[in-house]
Formats: structure tokens, C-alpha cells, sequence
């Protein structure tokens, strides 16, 4: 008989006793063996690495602290130790321009509130988790731009007759377009040509105006010329008699058109009130503007300004209409095809020289415009490369629901082409918030136009003064556009919920 | 449609607010806006930067201020447009700036085809050398045989062929394409030289590490004229301008400076009294009070307070006059007399 338990040798009934794992694939030595010294080859790469990044390394920090000078009045201080290093005494009497450039002393809690208040906006704007996004949102691109303005340069602005009547003129002819928002560009048309027709002929008036000047008439006690009654006169016939259509029409588009018309109106009104009312404020002029407020400002306006106008663009690029299109295409490849030097200089040298002698335009204005254009033409590029990538069956699905054009778009393409682009938004925003450095070629001096300024003072000219301020310009550049690098990597993570590709 | 609505409005609002007029009677539209738009310099040292406490200092700006001084008898009454080098005669030709204060150098083209007009010279530069001091030279006649530092691709570089081959001198050039490496390569001794325009030369001398072991040469090779600019076509502006500046020569020359100008209000000299505005209306020939001159140096000095102030001994640049001196004095600065 054969002895079962016997024929096998020995048979196991318990696991094993888990071994740890070999000392040399666990922890920071596992990981340096796997990671940087996995072959000879890339032995050698990483001792060298390693090096030459403890060499740079250490010759910053000898350079700023162990040869640094760090106290004194004047480049005596500096000048004095020899084979010195970074000049910090001159980085504290000057960093007070760095960031608010010749601000007048007495009025800085003005940019302080800026500053802090856009922190706190951006910042409760940034965290998903909070709640109330849309006022969020709403504060930050209304409240907060107008808020700075007023805070920055004053307010109270003196808007002349002819600026008033311009402004006027702008929102009557806005009322033509309600129509069209309501019914669509034909049945709009057709429903409103009368309107449209005296539209025409007031800018027809407006036209021959300016070749041949009218005369004047007095009317409560201040003269106004005859033509320019008549355009009013014309263009107030016609947008009443567009706004009129709409009330009257049962439609609910006319009727949602017209409510929004009526309140892009009143928004419109509220903020030239806002701007003219005085508000007690010392008026500073934007020449005295300088350092990290000069490059915020021109930063975040180009930012804010170039992300919806990109949008509008891009989508205009691929629109079906011809006119819209070509004006999509021809917009996006002038400023493109232009250095931004060049727009500078165009709006510096020679806007001046086409503008009527004594119309000159705030010199930073200028620059703003220019900044902002230019950067929604790239950014215009940026989104149509999102728009391509999204498959024809979205837009046929968002059809097939029944939904308009600009339903299609804000609910079903935009988020998914937004996200996707992300990397290249971001991109665009932070070479932006770089390119605020070429304003200094036309006499403004952002962060480190000052800083280039602050070279000149005798009183801090030393051999080391210039590296120093350098440096701390380089550090606050890298500062601000590295943040934003990583919260667009946040935000990517936070959104990648469809085809999410390792190696972001 | 809102934002562009709100931009366009801005826009229009700002540039409403910031009419400067161009017209031709720039000393009216002065008076009437209360103050003097002055194109400066965005940052040359010892002409126009501004200090620790945002004060725009220097020679050029100290002129601005004389103006203001002249027709306002205020001299804080001037607001600075800091302009870039391409920009300044832009500025001034739009009517952006009433007169420009930047070290622009005279020359023929810029005074007659350009629609400008400059008013004096409140500095004359020129090319020089520094050597070190331990070499001993004190002329530049002595060079013969020295190495040159300069700059790549500047009128510096011609001059200094010029000069050395008029003076039968040989020379060996050491060019480089950044001012920080020329300091840097006549710091290591790379070459006995250094070259360039003379107001340069002092302000890049306070980067070495021991100024004081340098020594800028007196002799000056080549002709940099800076002045205060005006637009053509306006005579009475351009008088006001171009007599401000005499009348800070004229003050220097009869001894009037900001400490003794009350004294000099008593003085019988006729040339003082003239000058004071006690006798004559020359100022209100100008458009001007009589006292003008007596207010320009009660604010800001004579120029040779404002030259030792922002360039000489007690400043850190330690210029010397030299050319600049009065004529009186072996230098060119010379006024007419006001009579």
C-alpha cells in the first residue's frame, strides 16, 4: 500500500513569509538606481548633471549671500568690501519703484487695494471647491477692471460734448442689431428696414460732416451744429422703431434680445457714470505709473482682453459667412504678420502724426490696445487648433438636438476645444506677460525698464548694481509665470475627464 | 460689445483728457495749462533719472525746471515725459511735449529739415579717454602706441581712427559689441584705453571697482552739442527757451547764485539790475514777468550750481568743466548780454 502523503516529497500549506524587497529597489537608493543610474551611460549623465547644477548653484548663492552685501546707504557700501557680490542695500532703497514705479508716495494704498483685491478675486476664482463662480467671474471682469481704473488713475474724466453725442450714437445703433440677434441675420433684416434705412442715412450724414462743416444752432444755451441734430434725431427714429418691433413682437428671443439690449445699456451707462463721478481721488497720471504695475496692467488687460476677443475670432475664421470670415482672416494675419516692436512703434511715432495735431492718446492706452490686439490674434489661432479637434459628429449631435449656433458653441464645442488647448492659452499668456517688456522701447517702464532705469541713479552705480537688479528682475519675473504654468497644470489634471494621455 | 464700447469710450476720454495743444503760441497754451510738458530722458545718469525718492534729477531736468522757474516762478510746475532715443522727436513735432530736455545733439540735419530748432547748448560732449592712473599720462597726445577699448560699430570707433591718424599716432583697437564688456575687458587690462563720449565715461567710471585709480583725459576729439529742442515756427516760445538758458549763464557770470540772489536785489551794478528785472521790461518783452531771471536762479541756481549739483565735484560724477566752463574761463559757454 502506498502511503499517499508519503510519495510527495512535502507539500506546502502555508504561504511563504513575504521577503522584503532587495534594499537596493526600495526607497531613495531604489529610486536613484532606477532613475538615474540605470546604465553606465546614464551614470555618467546624471554625475554630470549633478555637478554642473551644484556649480551654478553654488556660484548664485556665493554670489547673492556669502559675498552679498547687505547693508549700507549708498554704492559707498557696496563699492567698499572688496571682490563684493549682489548689492542688496540698493535692491531695498530702489524696490519700492520696482513696484510701483514714481506713484506718488501718499497714494499707494490705491495700488495696494488693486493688488490685494485682485489676489483675493483670482485666487477664490482659481480654487474650484468655492462656491459662486458666476459672481466670481462677474466681479473679476467688471466690478474689478473698473474698480482699478477708477482706483489707479482717479476717475473723474471730463467726456467732452462731441465724445457724449459718439457714445449716444453707438447705443442707438447697437438697438439696430437686437433684430438681428433675434431673428437671424435675414428675417432680421426684413422685418427692420426702415430702421435700417434711416440708420443709413444718418451715417451718410455723419459721413459728408466730416468734409463739410454745418452750421450752428443754439439750443439750451450751448451750440450745437445742424447735422449733428439730425443724426441724432435719425438715428433715435430708428433704433425706437427697432426696439419697438421687439416689444411688440410675442417672440421670445425678441423679447430675451431685447431685455439683454436694454441691460448692455444701462451696464454701459453705470460705467461712465462710475468713471466721471469724483470720487475724491488725487487724479495720477499713467506716466507716473511704473515697475510691476505697468506690467500687471498691460499683462492682465492683454490677458482679459485677448482671450474673448481670440475666441470671437477663431470662431469667425471658421464661420460660414464670407464677410466674416475674410474679416476673421485678415485681421488675424495683419497682427500676426507684425513683430510687436512694430505695433509699438506704430502707436508711439506714428499715431501721433496721423492724429490732428493736439489729440494725443494716453501713451500706455496705446500700448494696451496694441498689446491686447495683438495677443487675441494669437490667441485666436490657439482656439481654432482646440475648434479643429473637435469631430464633426458633436457639432451634427448639438444640431440634431435643435440647438443655435451660439447654443452649439457655448454648451457643447467651447468647453471641449478650451480644455483641450489649455497648454497653448496658457502658453500665449505667459509669453504675453513677457512681451510687457518691450513697452520700455517706448518711454514706459514696466518692471524692468525701471529696473534698467535704476542703473543710472550715481548714487547705487557699482560694479555690481547692474547683475543684482537683473537678478531681481529675472526672479520676479519667474516668480509670476511660473505660477501660472502650474495652475494650468492643475487645471488640466482637474479637467482631463475624457481622453486623458499619460504624460501631461 | 460692451468691453469695445467701454475701451472706445476710454479712449476717447483719455485722449480728451490729455490735449496738449501743438498750436503756435506755445508759451499761451503753457500759461494756460499751468504747467511745462518736458521730454526727458528715460535714465542717463547725471542728466535725467530719477533718484531713490522717484525725484527726477540731472542737467537736463534741472533745465525744465529753470523754464518753469521762468514762467510759473515755480519750478515744480513741470511734469516729465520720459522718451526713448527714436521716440523724442515724435513727441515733440505731435506737440506731445512742449520742449524737449534730452541730451539730443545739435546737428545740421535735426536743426533744419527735421521742423526743429535748438535752443543753446547746455552741454558740450565729446569723445574722451580714461586711462589708469598708474601710467602716468596726462594728455592724449601721450597715447602713441596705446590699446583702445571701444565699441563695435559706432561713430566712436571712426572718431578715434581720425583723431590718432591726425596726430601721427599708432594704436591698436580692441572693439567689443556690449558697453558692459568694454568696461569689463579695460578693467582686466585688456587695454590702456578706454573710449568713449566724455559724459559716458564718468558715469561708467563709478562701475569700477576702484574709480579713484582712473583718470579721464581733458582732451575731448570729436563734437556732441546737447541742448534743450523747441518746434519751428514758434519765435516766442523758442525766445523764452533759448533766454532761460543764457540767463543761467548770465547769473553764473555776474556772480548771482540761489544763496546771494536776494543781496543782488540791491546791487547798483547796471548789469545786475538789468538781470533782476529793477530796470527795462526785458522780461515782459518775452511774454514773461520782469523778475523772470531772478526767479529762475532763486529756484533752481545758476548753471553752475546746477552743473556742479548734478555732473561736478559734488555730485558722483566728479565731471570737470572743461569746455562747459564760462568763456570767461577758458570754456565756450557764453550768453548774450540782456540789455
Amino acid at each position: 500500500m502506498t502511503d499517499l502523503s508519503s510519495s510527495h516529497a512535502w507539500v506546502r500549506t502555508k504561504d511563504a513569509e513575504r521577503l522584503p524587497p532587495p534594499p537596493n529597489t526600495t526607497g531613495v537608493v531604489g529610486w536613484l538606481l532606477q532613475n538615474l543610474f540605470n546604465t553606465p551611460l546614464n551614470s555618467v549623465f546624471t554625475i554630470i548633471g549633478v555637478a554642473f547644477i551644484a556649480w551654478i548653484g553654488w556660484g548664485i548663492i556665493e554670489w547673492a549671500i556669502i559675498r552679498g552685501v547687505f547693508s549700507g546707504e549708498s554704492r559707498d557700501a557696496c563699492v567698499a568690501v572688496p571682490d563684493s557680490g549682489a548689492c542688496w542695500p540698493y535692491v531695498a532703497a530702489k524696490f519700492h519703484q520696482f513696484v510701483y514705479g514714481f506713484y506718488p508716495f501718499d497714494q499707494r494704498w490705491r495700488v495696494n487695494i488693486c493688488f490685494i483685491v485682485g489676489a483675493i478675486a483670482l485666487a477664490t476664482m482659481a480654487i474650484p471647491s468655492l462656491p459662486y463662480k458666476k459672481w466670481n467671474a462677474l466681479f473679476l471682469l467688471v466690478v474689478y477692471p473698473l474698480m482699478t481704473f477708477v482706483l489707479l488713475t482717479g476717475g473723474n474724466l471730463d467726456f467732452s460734448t462731441s465724445t457724449l453725442l459718439g457714445i449716444v450714437g453707438l447705443l442707438l445703433l447697437s438697438a439696430l442689431i437686437v433684430p438681428l440677434l433675434a431673428f437671424g441675420i435675414e428675417e432680421g433684416v426684413q422685418r427692420n428696414r426702415t430702421a435700417l434705412l434711416l440708420a443709413g442715412a444718418a451715417l451718410l450724414i455723419w459721413l459728408v460732416t466730416l468734409f463739410i462743416s454745418m452750421p450752428e444752432i443754439n439750443l439750451l444755451g450751448s451750440f450745437v451744429s445742424v447735422s449733428t441734430l439730425a443724426v441724432v434725431a435719425l438715428l433715435l427714429a430708428a433704433a425706437i422703431m427697432s426696439l419697438v418691433h421687439e416689444a411688440s413682437s410675442r417672440d421670445v428671443s425678441a423679447r430675451s434680445a431685447l431685455l439683454g439690449w436694454v441691460g448692455a445699456c444701462c451696464a454701459v451707462i453705470a460705467v461712465l457714470l462710475v468713471m466721471t463721478v469724483d470720487f475724491g481721488l488725487v487724479a495720477v497720471e499713467t506716466q507716473q505709473w511704473g515697475g510691476l504695475l505697468v506690467t500687471m496692467v498691460v499683462a492682465i488687460t492683454g490677458i482679459v482682453a485677448s482671450l474673448p476677443l481670440g475666441i470671437l475670432l477663431a470662431l469667425g475664421r471658421r464661420s460660414k459667412m464670407p464677410v466674416v470670415r475674410l474679416f476673421s482672416v485678415v485681421f488675424i494675419e495683419v497682427w500676426r504678420g507684425v513683430p510687436l516692436i512694430t505695433v509699438l512703434f506704430m502707436s508711439s511715432i506714428m499715431l501721433p502724426l496721423f492724429l490732428p495735431e493736439g489729440v494725443n492718446f494716453d501713451k500706455l492706452l496705446r500700448a494696451l490696445v496694441g498689446t491686447a490686439l495683438f495677443s487675441a490674434a494669437y490667441m485666436a489661432e490657439t482656439v481654432r487648433g482646440g475648434l479643429q479637434a473637435i469631430p464633426k459628429g458633436q457639432y451634427e449631435a448639438a444640431q440634431a438636438l435643435g440647438l443655435s449656433y451660439w447654443r452649439t458653441m457655448s454648451l457643447i464645442v467651447l468647453p471641449q476645444a478650451l480644455k483641450i488647448v489649455i497648454p497653448g492659452i496658457v502658453n500665449s499668456f505667459i509669453s504675453l506677460f513677457k512681451d510687457t517688456t518691450l513697452v520700455l522701447i517706448i518711454g514706459l517702464f514696466d518692471l524692468l525698464g525701471i529696473v534698467k532705469a535704476s542703473f543710472a541713479d550715481p548714487k547705487w552705480a557699482a560694479p555690481q548694481t547692474a547683475s543684482t537688479g537683473f537678478f531681481v528682475a529675472a526672479l520676479m519675473f519667474w516668480v509670476f509665470c511660473f505660477g501660472m504654468s502650474r495652475y494650468s497644470i492643475y487645471m488640466e489634471r482637474r479637467l482631463a475627464t475624457g481622453h486623458k494621455r499619460r504624460g501631461i | 460689445m460692451k468691453n469695445m464700447l467701454m475701451s472706445l469710450a476710454l479712449g476717447a476720454g483719455l485722449s480728451v483728457a490729455a490735449v496738449s495743444a501743438a498750436s503756435a503760441a506755445t508759451l499761451d497754451d503753457v500759461k494756460a495749462k499751468g504747467f511745462i510738458q518736458c521730454g526727458a530722458n528715460t535714465s542717463l545718469i547725471g542728466f535725467g533719472f530719477p533718484d531713490d525718492q522717484n525725484n527726477w534729477t540731472g542737467l537736463d531736468v534741472d533745465f525744465c525746471r529753470a523754464l518753469a522757474a521762468a514762467i510759473f516762478n515755480d519750478p515744480t510746475k513741470v511734469k516729465f515725459t520720459p522718451l526713448s532715443a527714436k521716440e523724442r522727436f515724435t513727441a515733440l513735432q505731435s506737440g506731445e511735449i512742449d520742449v524737449l530736455s534730452r541730451n539730443t545733439t545739435w546737428t545740421m540735419s535735426r536743426d533744419t529739415s527735421l521742423g526743429l530748432k535748438f535752443a543753446g547748448v547746455t552741454y558740450y560732449d565729446g569723445q574722451g579717454f580714461m586711462v589708469k592712473k598708474s601710467l602716468g599720462v596726462n594728455s592724449s597726445l601721450n597715447l602713441n602706441g596705446a590699446s583702445v577699448c571701444t565699441q563695435t560699430g559706432t561713430t566712436t570707433e571712426l572718431n578715434l581712427a581720425d583723431y590718432f591718424k591726425a596726430n601721427n599716432m599708432t594704436y591698436q583697437v580692441v572693439a567689443f559689441e556690449q558697453e558692459q564688456e568694454v568696461l569689463k575687458a579695460y578693467e582686466d587690462g585688456r587695454c590702456d584705453v578706454y573710449t568713449t563720449d566724455q559724459s559716458g565715461i564718468y558715469a561708467q567710471r563709478l562701475k569700477l571697482a576702484a574709480p579713484d585709480d582712473h583718470v579721464v583725459l581733458p582732451e575731448i576729439i570729436s563734437k556732441e552739442p546737447l541742448g534743450p529742442v523747441v518746434r519751428q515756427g514758434d519765435d516766442a516760445w523758442f525766445n523764452v527757451v533759448k533766454w532761460t538758458y543764457f540767463a543761467l549763464l548770465n547769473a553764473e557770470e555776474l556772480g548771482i547764485t540761489s544763496k546771494n540772489v536776494g543781496e543782488m536785489m540791491n546791487s547798483t551794478n547796471p548789469e545786475v539790475t538789468r538781470f533782476m528785472g529793477k530796470e527795462g521790461d526785458f522780461g515782459v518783452a518775452i511774454g514773461l514777468t520782469n523778475d523772470w531771471a531772478a526767479q529762475i536762479v532763486k529756484h533752481v541756481g545758476n548753471y553752475g550750481e546746477i552743473f556742479e549739483r548734478n555732473l561736478g565735484e559734488s555730485s558722483q560724477l566728479k565731471i570737470a568743466r572743461g569746455k562747459n566752463a564760462l568763456w570767461t574761463k577758458g570754456g565756450l559757454q557764453y550768453a548774450p548780454p540782456i540789455r
